[in-house]
């Protein structure tokens, strides 16, 4: 047994798991972080592909950006946990017959023939000098430019379209002006007032 | 390779692991006891000076003490989370230090993605702060679990593009390669060209490890000592371990990417450069790194809390753009290859786009 396939079984078990624990942990904080392991393990997978670019871009980007902002509103959120449960068997034909029928679709898309390791050729070994960024980084600025500049541009117009949905228009804030803050001058906050100093009165000090 | 030979490379990459994260936790320790003299010296108090001679002793009897505690649960709080949450803080701050080198070949891990793999294990801390906020069943805690959380957040955004800066700059994201762009003398080093970079970068770091005066999120003086305050025994100790290695971890990353990490400073200055030749790099690297650390502890002393408006106002309205700004500055200096810093870089080299 190679020790590459004993840590992908390893990941791919732990991917599983914990993709299960997401749809049937009760508490809904703990659902979040079986997600977050899912995309550490599914992270693991990709580096043992040689691809740890992607792996690492993935940490970074779900577990430590979109995650931590789901963990969020999930904290915020004050479920009722019995509410949740009730009615679970009275829509369980239904969501059953979704779940087959979406699982037929995509059995159906992506068949069997497909996979299989007689089917799939076994990805190249690279040599010890080799680095998956510099690849990337020569294919998205160089072969897929004007793609790759493009779905920048489209993700711009996706931002600057959610902020102006999200706007609604200026409020009257209480907020301190921080430039007007700074050009306050001492003369205005600020008055020293010449006067006679108190003489201390015998047994005044308590 | 034959199960032996795993056995015995596992062993050895253990026994490496081990000699960084030993010489770690011993110099958390003494980070400590250095802050407490150093703050009392500044203070003009004497600071610990009963345990051992001088006081050397006073970290170890800190630990005993740690350890000897009671680890208490809140009733309430969610066990399991409660729990996990410290282990959840102190985990990427360990495994941070992998891609460190602390010399030419002295590193543990020499991946192509160091830069990244540092960025991905600061930013994953923040989970230990959110979850040990909620699973305390505290309101203090919690208050300041969103604080920390949303400044580690904010201030990530600032301190990854200073990365991308450094990585420009080195061209590479290995940090070994890009300690090595800086090869030349003190004036090739990165500090001149990121200068703006840097001031930033060290900000940035110094709000990332939740240190003064970016410590809302454990402000005494309003919310107790924020997203800890149930800890006590060994979980708080996790979480103080966490926050110093992570203190020690900036310190060195700024003296790697601006200061020509283990290069000898007085590099290609006449008699100075022989005289010094014999110094390890690692020495000069440490060196380097304890400037900053006393950095952060003479902030600490200097200046009082920021305002938590004040906070968000300076990472996102004033780091983000100015990182930008000097990101398109620094593609020019690159591009036209000013100065001596990049050069073989610039256009001439590539011979623009093929």
């Amino acid at each position: 047994m190679n020790i590459e396939v004993l840590v992908f079984y390893f990941f791919a078990a732990i991917t599983i798991i914990a993709a299960i624990g997401v749809i049937s942990v009760k508490n809904s904080v703990q659902a979040v972080l079986c997600l977050v392991l899912t995309f550490f393990s599914a992270a693991a997978l990709w580096l043992l592909l040689e691809a740890e670019f992607l792996a690492i871009t993935l940490i970074l980007v779900y577990v430590g950006a979109v995650m931590v902002l789901f963990l969020f509103v999930v904290m915020m959120l004050d479920v009722d946990f019995a509410a949740l449960r009730q009615g679970f068997v009275k829509h369980l034909p239904i969501g059953l017959l979704l779940g087959f029928g979406l699982f037929g679709a995509i059995y159906w898309v992506i068949r069997f023939e497909i996979f299989g390791s007689e089917k799939v050729p076994e990805p190249a070994k690279h040599e010890q000098g080799y680095s998956n960024v510099e690849e990337l980084g020569r294919l998205l600025y160089g072969e897929y430019f004007y793609p790759f500049e493009i779905a920048g541009v489209i993700l711009l117009v996706a931002i600057i379209a959610a902020i102006s949905l999200t706007f609604r228009g200026r409020r009257e804030r209480k907020g301190q002006s921080v430039r007007e803050q700074h050009r306050v001058l001492k003369e205005e906050r600020l008055k020293i007032v010449s006067m006679k100093s108190e003489p201390i009165k015998q047994g005044d000090d308590a | 390779m034959s199960f032996m030979q795993l056995l015995i490379e596992g062993f050895w990459i253990v026994g490496k692991i081990l000699l960084i994260l030993v010489p770690l936790i011993l110099a958390v320790a003494y980070t400590t006891f250095a802050e407490r003299k150093l703050i009392g010296y500044m203070q003009m108090r004497l600071g610990p000076n009963r345990v051992g001679p001088k006081g050397w002793l006073q970290p170890i009897a800190d630990v005993i003490k740690l350890l000897m505690k009671e680890v208490v649960v809140p009733s309430g709080a969610n066990k399991t989370l409660f729990l996990l949450a410290p282990i959840l803080f102190i985990a990427p701050s360990f495994a941070a230090w992998a891609v460190v080198p602390f010399d030419a070949e002295l590193v543990l891990a020499d991946t192509n993605v160091g830069l990244l793999y540092l960025l991905a294990m600061t930013s994953i801390a923040v989970y230990g702060v959110i979850i040990a906020g909620w699973a305390s069943n505290s309101r203090y805690a919690l208050i300041g679990s969103l604080r920390s959380a949303s400044q580690i957040v904010s201030y990530e955004i600032a301190m990854g593009f200073a990365l991308v800066a450094v990585l420009m700059a080195g061209g590479s994201m290995n940090l070994g390669a890009i300690v090595e762009a800086q090869n030349g003398s003190a004036l090739h080093w990165f500090w001149i060209p990121l200068f703006p970079i840097l001031v930033i970068y060290w900000i940035s770091g110094v709000a990332e490890t939740n240190r003064a005066p970016f410590d809302v999120p454990e402000g005494e003086s309003e919310i107790v000592a924020g997203f800890h305050v149930e800890y006590a025994g060994m979980a708080f100790a996790l979480f103080f371990l966490a926050e110093y290695a992570n203190m020690i971890l900036i310190s060195i990353l700024t003296a790697l990417f601006f200061f020509g990490g283990w290069l000898n400073p007085f590099q290609g200055i006449p008699y100075l450069e022989p005289a010094t030749d014999w110094i390890p790099g690692t020495v000069w690297l440490l060196l380097k790194a304890a400037w900053f650390l006393f950095m952060m502890i003479w902030l600490r002393a200097t200046f009082p809390r920021y305002r938590y408006d004040q906070i968000m106002r300076l990472g996102w309205k004033v780091f983000i753009p100015i990182t930008v700004v000097w990101l398109i500055v620094l593609t020019f200096w690159i591009k036209f290859e000013w100065g001596w810093w990049f050069d073989g870089r610039g256009i001439a080299a590539i011979g623009g786009v093929s």
